[in-house]
């Protein structure tokens, strides 16, 4: 377990705790955000806010993809499901996100045939398997997973498929990240930024936020050792007065990220005008569709998308938990009306949604770890 | 499907150049390694999402990540058991 306890040191950890602890000014409040959900997981899993001195608040960022999908995307990709013919096909976690009009299961008990896959490439196969049947797949993710998509369309394009189609829902983090900047709903003093999302854009696209909002960027990886030396380095930032891009991943993510898949992605999809975020409301340019030259694989282009609006639910306050504005206990249904099993809001169905992470872990973490450190 | 799984590359050009066998916790599966820059090597370590290999990494990462997945439980095995149903070709 060598390989393991590099990253899960207690001594460590302790050490790093201390010296974050160290670079504290006295009176002042830290307020940092982890933009990815999975991050998210890692902090609650290992209790690593009982690492941190109280001064030092983390809140969860918009960084899941699932949670971010509006209601009325739900119900447009039940509309395309309901066309004659149609196999509608999307990742398991999409399943259970509730739209104004029920989830995909309940869609399917009425009749619809919405699969799961595990890959874009699995839509693809359906297609060639069923060649009377128009195979959709309801594509969701961030810049990690737009690029499966891409080669996925690229390969269509190469075999020529004429019955497979994506209703594409990319979304880009970098402008969710300027909204929140833009909000004046929150202050924040620095950002962890995204691992995954990271080795296919680069760190180069933060360069803004430390350039234009004097805001700190430490690129974090997912051990709980990653995220603690991160903090650290957001806080050295702070206190020698600089404000600049950091990657602490950088045996995985590569400065200028990855450019196959950047060229992948400008090869077959093109910036929206606007989409809507769960909870951020329109944000400029921040989805991806089809180019022209792919639209015969566009189901927007393809299929009538009735483009359904919905508000979400009054008791559900996922939009306030994305925006890092509520804590997912500080949400009126938290643990109650909605759990994992029966969610209303998709922060709660995602296990990277900060509810879902926290209902999972958080609960008992915080005190088991000050026990365990205090035992020591 | 958020997470990156590690997978240890097995064979290259399965079938086409852009296929490889990685081996990701005992069982063989086949994933699209057309994003990497470099085409992966047998005994190199991946990261596997949603099919496609988005990095190479050391061995080191790739156990400290199993760690990581294995202590999720469900989700992971959610995971394995999408990618076991899944047929890349």
């Amino acid at each position: 377990m060598r390989f393991v306890d590099e990253y899960r040191d207690a001594e460590t950890a302790r050490a790093l705790a201390a010296r974050i602890s160290a670079l504290c000014e006295p009176g002042r409040r830290y307020t940092f955000m982890e933009v990815c959900g999975g991050h998210t997981h890692t902090i609650y899993q290992h209790g690593i806010e009982d690492y941190l001195p109280e001064q030092i608040t983390l809140v969860h960022g918009p960084g899941c993809p699932v949670c971010v999908i509006p209601m009325g995307r739900v119900d447009d990709a039940i509309h395309l499901a309901r066309q004659p013919d149609v196999l509608m096909t999307s990742f398991g976690d999409m399943m259970r996100v509730p739209g104004g009009d029920g989830s995909f299961f309940d869609s399917n008990a009425e009749g619809t045939d919405i699969r799961m896959v595990y890959s874009p490439l699995d839509a693809l196969n359906l297609a060639r398997a069923n060649p009377d049947r128009q195979v959709v797949f309801m594509a969701i993710g961030f810049e990690t997973t737009a690029p499966s998509t891409a080669m996925t369309l690229l390969r269509a394009a190469a075999e020529d498929l004429r019955n497979f189609s994506v209703f594409c829902n990319h979304v880009t983090i970098v402008p969710a990240i300027k909204a929140i900047l833009d909000s004046p709903d929150l202050r924040l003093d620095g950002f962890l930024g995204p691992g995954h999302v990271s080795t296919v854009i680069g760190c180069r696209p933060y360069e803004f936020i430390a350039r234009e909002y004097g805001k700190p960027v430490v690129v974090a990886g997912f051990e709980p050792l990653d995220i603690l030396e991160s903090i650290h380095r957001l806080m050295l930032q702070l206190r020698e007065g600089r404000a600049e891009v950091e990657n602490q991943y950088a045996r995985v993510v590569p400065w200028d990220g990855n450019p196959v898949a950047l060229r992948a992605i400008g090869e077959t999809m093109r910036l929206r005008p606007h989409f809507e975020w769960r909870g951020l409301g329109f944000i400029s340019h921040s989805a991806l569709r089809l180019r022209e030259e792919y639209a015969r694989f566009d189901a927007e282009e393809r299929f009538e998308v009735p483009g359904v609006r919905v508000a979400d639910p009054k008791a559900c306050q996922c939009g306030e938990v994305l925006k890092g504005v509520l804590k997912p206990w500080e949400c009126k249904v938290f643990g109650t009306a909605c759990t994992p099993e029966t969610p209303i809001g998709t922060c709660m169905v995602s296990p990277e949604g900060a509810c879902a992470a926290y209902y999972n872990f958080g609960r008992f973490t915080r005190t088991r770890v000050r026990e365990a450190v205090a035992g020591r | 499907m958020c997470l990156a799984i590690p997978g240890e590359v097995v064979e290259v050009g399965v079938g086409r150049p852009e296929l490889a066998r990685v081996e990701v916790s005992g069982v063989r599966r086949t994933v699209n390694v057309g994003l990497l820059a470099v085409p992966p090597a047998p005994g190199d370590w991946v990261l596997i999402h949603v099919g496609f290999a988005l990095s190479v990494v050391d061995e080191a990462e790739a156990r400290a990540t199993l760690a990581l997945l294995e202590e999720l439980g469900q989700a992971y095995e959610d995971e394995l058991a999408a990618l076991a149903g899944s047929r890349i070709d």
